[in-house]
C-alpha cells in the first residue's frame, strides 16, 4: 500500500486489493482516532480527511492480515424484477431472464464506496455473468429505487437522476432520508442481499 | 424576502463528515467572509447567513436586528439610505435592507442577528445544489426564523474581499500528479474561470494537461480544493458541493485557505496554481 498526499489534512491509501482495503477500513473504524472528519472508502483506496497523520500512524503498526473481526450489517432489499433492461441483461447472459433474477438474488453482495448521489451504493460482488458494460446512450431520466448494474457493480438509484446504469427492477425503499438515522440505507462494507418479490 | 435577487442560498458552515454516505461538505463557499459577517452580527462564526450571488437580495425585517453584509464591496441600503458594507447596520422593524450589485467578486453574505433559524438538515442548514440537501433556494415571500441574538461585535475596522483579475493560487501536487506529464507546469501556466462554474466546481479553460498513464482510474474520494482532470485535460476545481467520490485523477489540491478567493472568482477571472 502507498499514502498519497491530499492537501493539507487528508491524505489517500493506495490499497494493493480488495482485501487491504477493507482490513484497513475496518481497522481505522475500529479505533477511530480522534481528528478523523471523514473516512472515505473508494473501489482500491481511502480518503482519510482529517488525522491523517494519526491513521497513518495506525495503519504502519496494525496487522492487517488479521483485521478487526468485523460483523457487517446485513441489509436485504425487496426488488420486483421487472426492469427495461431485463431482456437485455439475459441475452447478453445468455440465460433466461429468470435465471438473471436467480443470479442476482444468490449473490451476497458488498457495499464497497458510495458516490454519484447521496446513499448511492456501489455494491459489488456481482456474478461475472452479469458483470455488463453500461448503456451506450444514458437515460435522461431514471426513477428512484431503479436497481441496476453496471461493470462489476450493481447499485440502487436513490432519487430521480439521469444514468446509464442497465437497470434490472426497482425497490420501494428509500434508500437516502436525511432526516432519518441513519440516513442513507448503504454504508460502506455493509453485506446487502436482494429478494424477488412479485 | 422581498426579493432573493438572481441567486440566494442559506448556508452555514457546512456538514462534514458524510462523505462516507455520499453527502458533500457544502457550507458556504467564502467561509472567510460568512465568519466575518457573523461576527460583525454578534454571531457564533458558523451561523447561517444568506449567500447571495452577485447581490440583488432586498429584505424587510419585523423585528430589529443587527445586520452585517461581507464579501466583495457592495451597495447596502437600509430603506433607500446608503449605509455600507463590512459593518456592523441596526435595523429597526419595518426597515428593508437592499443590497446592490457587487462591481467585482460574485458573492455577498448577509448574516443577521441570531443566525438564520431553519431547520438543519444532517446537522447544518446549508443548501447542498448538487444533492439538493438543505433548504430550497430563497424566493420572494420566504419568511426566515431568527436564533437568538448575541452582542454585535464593536467598531470592527474591515474592508471588501478584493476580487482580482488574477489570481495566485496555492495547492499541493497530489494525490494523481504521477498521471500528468509536468502537473506543476501546467498548473501554473494560466487557466480562466469559465461561466459552467457553480457550487460544485470552477471549470477552468486553457492548455489541457497531458497525461503520463492511459487507462482508468478507480473511483476514489475527492475533498474540497481537488482539481480534477478529465479526460478532455481542461481541470475543474471542487468547490463545497463537489461529489464525494470521483473517477478522474486529481493533480493537486488547493489550500484552505486560497479557497475564498475561489469562490469570488468571476467568469474570465484568470488563475495561476502556484504548487508548494
Amino acid at each position: 500500500m502507498r499514502w498519497r498526499r491530499c492537501g493539507e489534512d487528508a491524505a489517500l491509501l493506495d490499497c494493493d486489493s480488495l482485501e487491504q482495503l477493507r482490513a484497513a477500513h475496518a481497522t481505522v473504524l475500529a479505533a477511530r482516532p480522534p481528528g478523523v472528519v471523514d473516512l472515505v472508502p473508494g473501489a482500491r483506496s481511502l480518503l482519510v480527511v482529517g488525522g491523517a497523520a494519526a491513521v497513518r500512524a495506525l495503519l504502519e503498526a496494525a496487522d492487517l492480515t488479521h483485521p478487526p473481526a468485523d460483523e457487517p450489517r446485513e441489509v436485504t432489499l425487496d426488488v420486483h424484477y421487472d426492469g427495461e433492461d431485463l431482456p437485455l441483461i439475459a441475452a447478453d447472459a445468455g440465460v433466461s431472464t429468470d435465471a438473471v433474477v436467480d443470479l442476482h438474488t444468490e449473490a451476497v453482495y458488498t457495499v464497497a464506496f458510495t458516490g454519484f448521489a447521496p446513499g448511492f451504493g456501489y455494491l459489488t460482488g456481482l456474478p461475472p455473468q452479469l458483470q455488463q458494460p453500461r448503456l451506450e446512450s444514458p437515460r435522461t431520466r431514471v426513477p428512484a429505487g431503479s436497481a441496476g448494474i453496471a461493470g462489476e457493480f450493481t447499485g440502487v438509484y436513490p432519487r430521480e437522476s439521469p444514468g446509464g446504469w442497465r437497470l434490472l427492477g426497482h425497490t420501494s425503499a428509500t434508500l437516502f432520508d436525511p432526516h432519518a438515522d441513519p440516513p442513507a440505507l448503504f454504508a460502506p462494507g455493509d453485506r446487502v442481499r436482494f429478494r424477488s418479490v412479485r | 424576502m422581498l426579493d432573493p435577487g438572481r441567486y440566494a442560498l442559506v448556508e452555514d458552515l457546512g456538514r462534514p463528515g458524510y462523505a462516507h454516505l455520499g453527502v458533500a461538505p457544502s457550507g458556504a463557499l467564502d467561509q472567510a467572509s460568512l465568519r466575518l459577517a457573523n461576527r460583525l452580527a454578534g454571531n457564533p462564526e458558523a451561523a447561517a447567513g444568506i449567500e447571495a450571488l452577485l447581490g440583488g437580495l432586498s429584505v424587510r425585517f419585523t423585528t430589529a436586528v443587527t445586520a452585517a453584509v461581507t464579501g466583495p464591496a457592495v451597495d447596502v441600503r437600509v430603506d433607500g439610505r446608503p449605509v455600507g458594507s463590512h459593518a456592523p447596520l441596526p435595523v429597526r422593524a419595518g426597515q428593508t435592507l437592499t443590497l446592490g450589485t457587487p462591481a467585482a467578486g460574485l458573492r455577498c453574505y448577509l448574516a443577521v442577528s441570531g443566525g438564520i433559524a431553519v431547520e438543519p438538515v444532517l446537522g447544518s442548514r446549508s443548501r447542498d445544489v448538487l444533492s439538493g440537501i438543505g433548504p430550497e433556494p430563497l424566493r420572494a415571500g420566504d419568511v426566515l426564523p431568527l436564533g437568538e441574538p448575541g452582542v454585535p461585535a464593536g467598531a470592527d475596522v474591515v474592508v471588501g474581499v478584493p476580487a482580482p483579475g488574477e489570481l495566485v493560487v496555492p495547492v499541493t501536487l497530489g494525490p494523481r500528479d504521477d498521471w500528468f506529464d509536468d502537473p506543476a507546469g501546467a498548473l501554473v501556466a494560466g487557466w480562466t474561470v469559465t461561466a459552467d462554474s457553480n457550487r460544485v466546481g470552477l471549470r477552468l479553460d486553457g492548455t489541457p494537461l497531458r497525461r503520463a498513464v492511459d487507462g482508468e482510474l478507480p473511483s476514489e474520494g475527492v475533498v474540497t480544493g481537488a482539481i480534477q482532470v478529465p479526460p478532455s485535460g481542461l481541470p475543474v476545481v471542487f468547490l463545497a458541493d463537489h461529489p464525494t467520490t470521483g473517477g478522474y485523477p486529481v493533480a493537486a489540491v488547493v489550500r484552505t485557505a486560497a479557497l475564498s478567493a475561489l469562490a469570488q472568482a468571476r467568469p474570465g477571472t484568470r488563475i495561476r496554481f502556484r504548487p508548494s
